[in-house]
């Protein structure tokens, strides 16, 4: 039987422009076999996760570099589990200063990766976390 | 440039010098000493490296027309004819965080410090044209930069500053006529009139849409409002620099040094088409049009850009637009230090990086820079790194001597050898961006786009296999602690600039609000140079929410086309 694919969802959200980090990753999860679905800038909490119900993804990715973190990516794990889908698998990504991940953490983003982080550190978590 | 005879010695049979070298290398290696480190040699933008270059590779270079003197057509050796040793280049830190009152603070600080020049760094939300008090301005404001939601802001933040004094640089770009509005205003206050002022607004709206994201309006009316700004500035404005068509962002997104000079220059043909579809002779404007790029680590390979992308420019403007004045084809630029190259790793190696880029910069020719701060990886820069930078700048100018002669690696076989290369690549690039229809379509295919994320994912690759040596992050790495002593925004500095907002409300005059508003509706609506109704909004404190929304009813927004 073939195992079907992990879907990812890379998010984009707050007014961010950075998406170079977004974009390499949404590749490199594309080469490492997941289905990869991008949802483009400046996006807000409440249109990642409906997309992410929408698309039916495992895992949604959050790409931020703007120092919003500290109050967009909690609000897309609490809108996910408003709408029933808090057993998605939530990570982030971008210049996150230390002090803030047991925060992000306690908040419900499984993993926070900083930057120098290759991308098969984040594949790896994927495969070894998804729920699936 | 040389001697064509004396350069057949080189290679010929009798005297034998070349295939001579060749065999000693050869030799070398056999033996199994000092054998190649690698198969095969790269510059940081990939591009190979041969392992020698002699006069040979420089032998079809006329001096008198592809190098020349400095302060004269094309420019390769710099825009002044004695650069450095009249006047140093402008030290410009880039600086803006939390509000008015915090970020006055840091600019009167980098004065002290010996800054000669302003740069201004806008958090998202003023970027993008939604006051503070926005739903999507939520967690963003005060941030990457400072609030200003309206002229009180402004006036803040310029407190004590004289602007007849000290050039300002605004990172604002699809609202950079409302940001210029606020500070002429707020010049006017200060008893200095516009034709006094010396600045940059960045105004270069193909690579918000190309790389860096803080976009508002469709193509069309945000070209319109960037010759508006041309026409008004060459009138009232003389002396300021009505753009800053940036390469910066796009190599930060991961482009070559040659996409970085070809797509800034296909961007500035764009420019100034539009400018002269709009009827304004290309002299009147040209001499204001500025440039912005990045210095990355591979020092020779930067120089050359920098001097391939002066040659291009002058013969664009000279041939394609038929430029008469000299300054229309000078290309003066802004540099900063690649902020991408910055590890988090072991920060204070990212010195030695920013004093590589510094020189880079520096043999490169530019007009003015800002040197990254070690700890740019982890959080905002803190103060005594931003004084480190600065300090890199100054060790430079005064210590290394590099600024004492003009282009001092002019007749550098290497260096020659890739000024020409990257000069012809960029125009292979350039002319296929023509064939599309110019820079404007091709970023509406997402051709740029594509091309720039080619780039970024091969350079990531290329680190993840070892390819590519980053020390402290795939090579020598160490077990570090948390680094300590990150400065941090205020959170509550998007309650307060919302109260702030709440307060201006209040006691502004609300009739005249409404009256700007609907003047500039009308304007937008017809043909009128908006320039002049933004700046009437702007002095009767119409918030830069409200001036962008009534320009967003009329123009609609910008819907960008996802390439991946």
């Amino acid at each position: 039987m073939v195992e079907s694919k992990i879907r990812v969802l890379v998010a984009k959200p707050g007014l961010d422009g950075h998406d170079r980090g977004a974009k390499v990753i949404a590749r490199a999860f594309r080469d490492a076999g997941f289905e990869v679905i991008y949802t483009g800038l400046r996006q807000t909490p409440e249109q990642i996760v409906a997309a992410a119900i929408q698309e039916d993804v495992d895992v949604v990715a959050i790409s931020l570099l703007s120092g919003a973190h500290n109050t967009l990516m909690p609000k897309i794990v609490n809108l996910l589990k408003e709408k029933g889908a808090g057993d998605k698998l939530v990570i982030g990504g971008g210049v996150i200063p230390d002090d803030d991940i047991p925060g992000l953490k306690a908040a419900g983003i499984a993993e926070v990766f900083t930057p120098g982080t290759p991308t098969s550190v984040p594949i790896e978590f994927i495969k070894a976390n998804v729920k699936k | 440039m040389y001697d064509k005879e004396k350069l057949k010695q080189l290679e010929s049979a009798e005297e034998n010098y070349m295939s001579r070298w060749q065999k000693n290398v050869e030799k070398l290696a056999a033996q199994g000493k000092s054998a190649e480190r690698k198969g095969k040699f790269v510059t940081g933008s990939g591009a190979s490296v041969n392992q020698l270059y002699t006069p040979l590779d420089v032998a079809d270079i006329d001096y008198l027309e592809n190098i020349g003197f400095p302060g004269q057509y094309p420019f390769t050796r710099g825009v002044q004819p004695n650069m450095y040793r009249g006047r140093l280049w402008t030290m410009r830190q880039y600086a803006g965080f939390s509000n008015a009152e915090e970020s006055n603070a840091r600019y009167k600080y980098l004065l002290e410090q010996g800054q000669t020049g302003l740069s201004i760094a806008f958090d998202l939300p003023t970027q993008i044209g939604y006051d503070s008090d926005h739903p999507m301005a939520e967690g963003e404001v005060g941030k990457v930069g400072v609030a200003i939601d309206s002229l009180a802001d402004m006036e803040i933040l310029i407190d004590g500053i004289p602007l007849d004094k000290v050039s300002t640089s605004m990172t604002i770009n699809a609202p950079a006529a409302i940001l210029l509005a606020f500070y002429i205003a707020v010049a006017e206050k200060q008893g200095v009139t516009p034709d006094k002022l010396n600045g940059t607004i960045q105004n270069d709206i193909l690579k918000e849409y190309a790389a860096r994201g803080t976009y508002i309006f469709p193509p069309a009316p945000s070209m319109r409002l960037i010759t508006d700004i041309f026409e008004f500035c060459s009138k009232f404005v003389p002396n300021w620099n009505t753009i800053s068509i940036s390469g910066y962002h796009i190599r930060e997104a991961g482009s070559t040094a040659v996409q970085e000079v070809a797509f800034t220059l296909a961007n500035g043909i764009a420019y100034v088409d539009a400018a002269i579809k709009a009827g304004l002779d290309v002299d009147t404007f040209a001499g204001r049009l500025s440039f912005f790029f990045n210095a990355h680590n591979d020092l020779l390979e930067e120089v050359a850009k920098f001097r391939a992308a002066r040659r291009i420019w002058a013969k664009i403007m000279k041939e394609r637009f038929k430029a008469k004045k000299e300054r229309s084809m000078m290309l003066r630029f802004h540099t900063q230090t690649a902020g991408s190259t910055l590890t988090a790793q072991q920060p204070d190696n990212n010195i030695v990086r920013v004093t590589i880029q510094t020189l880079a910069a520096v043999l490169g020719g530019t007009q003015s820079l800002h040197t990254n701060s070690r700890d740019e990886a982890l959080a905002l820069p803190t103060e005594e790194s931003v004084r480190i930078a600065l300090r890199t700048q100054q060790i430079v100018a005064y210590e290394s001597g590099v600024a004492e002669t003009v282009d001092p690696l002019a007749g550098s076989y290497y260096v020659e050898a890739l000024t020409n290369r990257i000069e012809k690549e960029a125009w292979e690039y350039i002319y296929k961006i023509d064939q599309m229809g110019g820079a404007v379509k091709a970023i509406e295919q997402g051709y740029i786009q594509k091309e720039i994320q080619d780039a970024a994912y091969e350079y990531q690759k290329e680190i993840e296999s070892g390819k590519r040596i980053v020390v402290g992050v795939n090579k020598f790495q160490i077990e570090e602690k948390a680094p300590e002593g990150l400065l941090k925004v205020d959170p509550n500095v998007g309650i307060l600039q919302a109260k702030k907002l709440a307060e201006l409300k209040a006691k502004r005059d609300g009739i005249a609000v409404q009256n700007a508003l609907d003047e500039l509706r009308a304007g937008a609506k017809g043909d009128a140079n908006l320039m002049p109704l933004i700046l009437k909004a702007a002095k009767v404190y119409c918030t830069e929410g409200e001036i962008c929304d009534v320009l967003r009813e009329i123009f609609g927004e910008y819907t960008p086309i996802q390439v991946l």
